[in-house]
């Protein structure tokens, strides 16, 4: 019993949308909601929280940078301060300009990258991964919202029914 | 409508006439002769000044090492006097300069709004338009003060002196382009273009507002794609006149694209205050915290497009370090340092750690606080394009700098927040307009 789910099927996303809302309001737990593209207010009906993942990106954005100062002070400074072309490698603030666009690109790629990366981690995506996808048509032009069953499955289905589900199937929690 | 509130309308006058007393006494305290004049940096350098006065006279020496000693002292001096008339001048030049840039700045935002059909910034048309007001005063005003200059009341173009351009071989090369005539027509033509198309589009925006059709709103939209392609190429030479020519032996390719930049971050960081201000007195109720997002990200990104171009044009003349032309930055960081690199932390690097949290561009004190330090840092952006050219190191941020910005920021006000009672602040019948009022972000 505790092991079941309910499946319901939707054609449109405004209709998704509220039936989200009334699921809501009837104290329904929404484990999950699959769709062929992003529907706007998705995430705020079901009450998720905001993303982090810009946070991250900054700190990534700061560990490029210090990276790419440390690099460049490193080498151009500290280890063999070469005279090239007249430049003035005698400090790091001195010869700064010239560093300034490998600062740049490192902030943005260290960002850009590990953000990529932290995402993929954070929804366990990688490339031999097993498809979870509980029914082929929700890639294609269908929404399906699947709420987990604790008690009354006839309660259930007819107010997901009621929500203008076009299907509504009761399947193993997989 | 609108309503001038009279406090705020007495605070305008308050500014002009504390303005207008302040540069007036700047004026009036600048030396008359070159006596009057060494008298005066004998004072200011007295104790401390020593090792500055000594790199001063290594400078001289070296511009003039062909000539004798008691001729270099004098024409020193000479150089001395004309550096301290000037600063009450290039004071004034550099207030009304900013000050007409925002309105400028705004108007360019305000055709690419409608050039471009965007669906958030409607309701904000009014606001603009009422900032595009002060364009015709301001622009006129700068004019007359290169019309002043034009007629030897300064010498804030040394170009304009024949004395000078009589010894000077490579502004003799320039004088096709540089002479006072051609000058101020091009300056007439620059000014007549930009002041016609805020006069049509205002007057299209409120025919808008009670016609049948959208032909008023159709004609607009062409009249802005038209302005924009005028702008660029007017501003671009705007930049090389009124600016760059202060310095007639540099010349900087994408010197117009930098002044464009100050001009437009300013221009949308002053909507921004102004809108809040409105809002925040009960005048803008359709205006959303997205909107002020939207203005707020306008002015985190270009910020760092200003800063993109300053640094662009600093780094390819540093790196290549060609002597005809990094004297521009060498002056600047010798005798400007504070405010040359103070504005890079002003305009680039606060606006980028306040204005980069999503949250935060929809608080009206941040974005508000973000707007006075991008201001006052352009400010200092202009200040720097300016004074080293006109007054070289006896700059300082005095009585007549405070008081020329004092005045021109009455006048803005004055002007701006008259227009602003002259039409309704939501258009009506804009195609765009019920899109804006539903904005969200």
């Amino acid at each position: 019993m505790s092991n079941k789910v309910v499946q319901a099927l939707y054609n449109d996303d405004d209709v998704l949308l509220s039936a989200v809302k009334e699921v809501k309001a009837a104290h329904h737990h929404i484990e999950e909601i699959y769709t062929p593209f992003p529907v706007h207010g998705l995430d705020k009906a079901m009450g998720l929280a905001p993303t982090r993942i810009a946070i991250a990106a900054f700190l990534y954005g700061c560990l490029g940078l210090t990276v790419a100062i440390t690099m460049l002070n490193f080498i151009m400074i500290e280890d063999w301060p070469q005279d090239i072309g007249g430049k003035p490698s005698f400090s790091f603030l001195e010869n700064l300009p010239a560093f300034v666009p490998v600062m740049f690109e490192l902030t943005v790629f260290f960002a850009a990258h590990l953000m990529v990366i932290t995402f993929y981690l954070r929804s366990k995506l990688w490339p031999f991964k097993e498809a979870e996808n509980p029914d082929v048509r929700t890639t294609d032009d269908h929404f399906l919202m699947e709420v987990s069953l604790h008690g009354n499955e006839d309660e259930l289905t007819a107010l997901l029914n009621k929500t203008g589900a076009v299907e509504v199937k009761i399947s193993e929690k997989h | 409508m609108y309503t001038f509130s009279s406090k705020l309308r007495t605070g305008a006058f308050v500014l002009m006439i504390l303005g207008l007393l302040a540069w007036g006494y700047g004026y009036i305290s600048a030396p008359a002769t070159v006596e009057e004049a060494k008298a005066m940096v004998a004072d200011a350098h007295h104790g401390d000044g020593h090792g500055e006065e000594a790199s001063h006279e290594t400078a001289a020496h070296d511009a003039h090492a062909a000539e004798g000693h008691a001729e270099d002292h004098s024409a020193h001096d000479e150089h001395l006097l004309h550096q301290l008339q000037n600063k009450p001048w290039a004071a004034l030049y550099v207030a009304a300069f900013f000050f007409m840039m925002i309105s400028l700045g705004v108007l360019a935002f305000y055709a690419i709004q409608r050039a471009a059909q965007a669906g958030w910034s409607p309701l904000l048309f009014r606001v603009m338009e009422g900032i595009t007001a002060y364009l015709l005063p301001g622009a006129v005003i700068v004019f007359v003060i290169l019309a002043l200059s034009g007629m030897h009341l300064n010498h804030l173009f040394i170009w304009m002196d024949p004395e000078v351009v009589a010894e000077d071989e490579l502004i003799q090369g320039k004088t096709g382009f540089l002479n006072v005539p051609f000058f101020l027509i091009r300056a007439a033509i620059y000014i007549a273009g930009w002041v016609a198309y805020r006069h049509f589009s205002r007057k299209f925006s409120i025919a808008q507002d009670t016609a049948e059709d959208n032909s008023n709103f159709k004609k607009n939209f062409r009249l802005s794609a038209g302005f924009l392609v005028f702008f660029l190429v007017s501003e671009s030479m705007m930049s090389w006149d009124w600016i760059m020519s202060v310095d007639p032996h540099w010349f900087s390719t994408l010197f117009g694209w930098y002044v464009f930049a100050s001009m437009f971050v300013s221009g949308i960081t002053v909507i921004a205050l102004i809108s809040i201000y409105l809002k925040s007195k009960g005048y803008l109720e359709q205006v959303n915290d997205s909107h002020l997002h939207d203005l707020a990200k306008f002015m985190f990104a270009i910020s760092i497009f200003w800063t993109y171009l300053w640094f662009s044009q600093f780094m390819l003349i540093w790196y290549s370090n060609i002597p005809e032309e990094v004297t521009y930055f060498v002056t600047r960081l010798e005798d400007y340092k504070l405010p040359f690199l103070g504005m890079l932390v002003m305009n680039f690097v606060f606006p980028l750690l306040v204005l980069m949290n999503s949250d935060y561009k929809r608080v009206n004190w941040f974005v508000v606080m973000a707007g006075i330090v991008i201001l006052l840092g352009h400010y200092i952006d202009v200040y720097v394009m300016i004074m080293p050219a006109t007054v070289g190191d006896q700059w300082y941020i005095g009585i007549a700098e405070i008081g020329a910005v004092l005045f021109f920021l009455g006048l803005f006000i004055y002007v701006v927040f008259s227009a602003l009672t002259k039409a309704p602040l939501t258009p009506k019948r804009n195609p765009f307009i019920e899109e804006s009022k539903h904005f969200h972000y």
